[in-house]
């Protein structure tokens, strides 16, 4: 057949890119060639906004930029203001911090492999997914009344106290994930269409990967070693054992491997935390209206999608001067096109889901 | 204490390396909690971001700030402040390069060095309206292209547009 380029639109509304995204496609026949993503279709301006509210106000909006880690945006902007600050939090607090944080990661992996599963055509690993994140959704609501905009960590530490109830229940949890994990892996760890759809697909190396920087699952499934938790820790990470799974091929199916590896660690860290949780306050003492003397601080976690990072600066008053996002999402996106290139048409769909992107996160 | 907290010699041999080849274009350079920071004019932005990469090993860009310095201009009145985040990895090490661009000046690109630079420099021409020279592909990246005004410079209203609604 005739070499002959087709332009092809997916989106803004398309149910594979969860959220409003755009693809500008280049297609000769079955082969993409190029694609380009159009963004700002989310754009709510949140760096412009947060400028005219003071430090506390922001902390909510946090919770709109990636609406399924909503505690991972709270607890990686809280860090860069008490680090601005100077604000010490309490061990506990902090423990406290690593169990929400971590829960969240176990909330988001369990969603993205859902969402994965059901774009490549397996509706019931859905359903699974989504069973056990309900059940950590649970655990938010007991913990301060919300499920998805959570608003669970304050600057200076947490909303409140875990008590021996909301332990319990948390370890009750805890117990019950690794069977879904198991009825997860037993339908798509050797299903034969999964493997198809996933194995040697969306091929990145090592060397580009770090090229595009990459971050998070996507750059681990690289086989790149580079976990915040571990590298550069925060709120206590050094004191809990845990690995940083690893892939080797870079692949979709790579990516799908790290995530679950992952859940299993996040669950020893949670257990770790719980076990070892020190006496003393939730939260540090923090006047009302935060007023912070000029500065700049740069502080970054590892959230479920990879390294996010807030840029604070002060200028004196009790508003921040200017606040910049480092979007693991936006970033990751970026090479979106050196994965499909090559690959067909109906591997976009995959691809694109194995990065594991957040619309809110990546239009701020 | 984390290892990345610790002042390392090497990061200290690493500015007086850059200070060495550079000279008066390094207009202050400090080695902070375990990270080398640095302010540079301009005009050396393109090769000290080499000299990064190539030389002292760092991979990565990690993110590209801008500030609108609109009360208290920098540097000759100078508007924008752009601070270029690189990181190194193993080592867990991270340097920060800042430089000055007046309204209406231009900085050299960072994608032939960083090609994670693409969107992020599309993002300051979107937001602050500064220019990459040798970008491939400089349009705005969040808002329509027949957009007027960059929204995050400090004389951009929080509400309406540059002239009223």
């Amino acid at each position: 057949m005739a070499f002959r380029e087709i332009d092809l639109n997916m989106g803004p509304q398309h149910p594979s890119t969860h959220g409003v995204l755009r693809l500008k496609l280049a297609v000769d026949n079955e082969v993409v060639l190029r694609v380009e993503p159009v963004l700002g279709y989310l754009h709510r301006g949140m760096e412009k906004l947060w400028e005219s509210l003071t430090y506390t106000q922001v902390v909510p909006l946090t919770d709109r930029l990636d609406y399924l880690a909503s505690l991972s945006n709270n607890l990686a902007y809280c860090l860069a203001v008490e680090k601005l600050a100077g604000i010490e939090v309490p061990k506990r607090a902090q423990y406290i911090r690593v169990v929400l944080a971590e829960l969240q990661r176990l909330a988001s992996h369990l969603a993205w492999t859902g969402f994965m599963a059901n774009d490549i055509g397996a509706m019931s690993v859905l359903l699974y997914g989504f069973e056990a994140r309900e059940d950590i959704l649970d655990v938010f609501e007991e913990y301060c009344g919300a499920r998805l905009t959570v608003h669970g960590i304050r600057i200076g530490g947490a909303v409140r106290d875990l008590d021996a109830p909301l332990i319990a229940r948390i370890r009750t949890v805890l117990e019950r994930i690794p069977k879904r994990l198991a009825d997860i892996r037993a339908l798509l760890d050797e299903n034969r269409i999964w493997k198809e759809r996933t194995v040697g697909i969306g091929r990145i190396s090592a060397a580009d990967a770090i090229d595009y920087g990459l971050t998070g699952p996507p750059l681990r499934a690289s086989g790149v070693a580079w976990d915040m938790r571990r590298d550069i820790p925060y709120s206590s990470y050094g004191d809990f054992d845990f690995e940083v799974p690893l892939g080797a091929n870079g692949d979709v199916y790579d990516r799908y491997l790290v995530r679950l590896e992952e859940i299993c660690q996040s669950i020893r860290i949670v257990g770790q935390a719980l076990d070892g949780l020190p006496d003393g306050d939730c939260a540090a003492r923090v006047p009302r209206i935060l007023r912070i003397p000029p500065g700049e601080a740069f502080h970054t976690i590892e959230s479920p999608k990879g390294v996010l990072g807030f840029t604070i600066r002060s200028n004196g008053s009790d508003k921040p001067e200017r606040v910049k996002m480092k979007s693991p999402s936006f970033i990751n996106l970026q090479s979106l096109e050196h994965m499909c290139k090559g690959n067909l048409f109906s591997d976009v769909v995959g691809i694109l889901g194995s990065l594991d992107i957040v619309l809110g996160e990546i239009d701020k | 204490m984390p290892a990345a907290l610790v002042d390392r010699p090497e990061l200290r041999k690493a500015l007086d390396a850059l200070t060495g080849r550079f000279a008066d274009a390094v207009l202050g350079g400090a080695v902070e909690a375990g990270e080398i920071s640095v302010r540079l004019r301009a005009e050396i932005l393109a090769p000290a971001l080499r000299f990064f990469r190539d030389e002292l090993g760092f991979s990565a860009l990690e993110d590209l700030i801008v500030c609108d310095e609109y009360q208290a201009p920098v540097e000759g009145g100078k508007r924008f402040s752009v601070i270029y985040r690189l990181y190194k990895f193993p080592g867990a090490v991270r340097a920060r390069l800042a430089v000055a661009v007046g309204e209406g000046g231009s900085l050299p690109s960072a994608v032939p060095v960083y090609p994670s630079a693409n969107w992020a420099e599309r993002e300051a021409f979107d937001m602050f309206g500064i220019p990459f020279e040798g970008h491939p592909d400089l349009r705005r990246i969040y808002m329509a292209d027949d957009f007027e005004g960059h929204p995050l410079r400090k004389d951009f209203p929080l509400a309406g547009r540059i002239g009223g609604l």
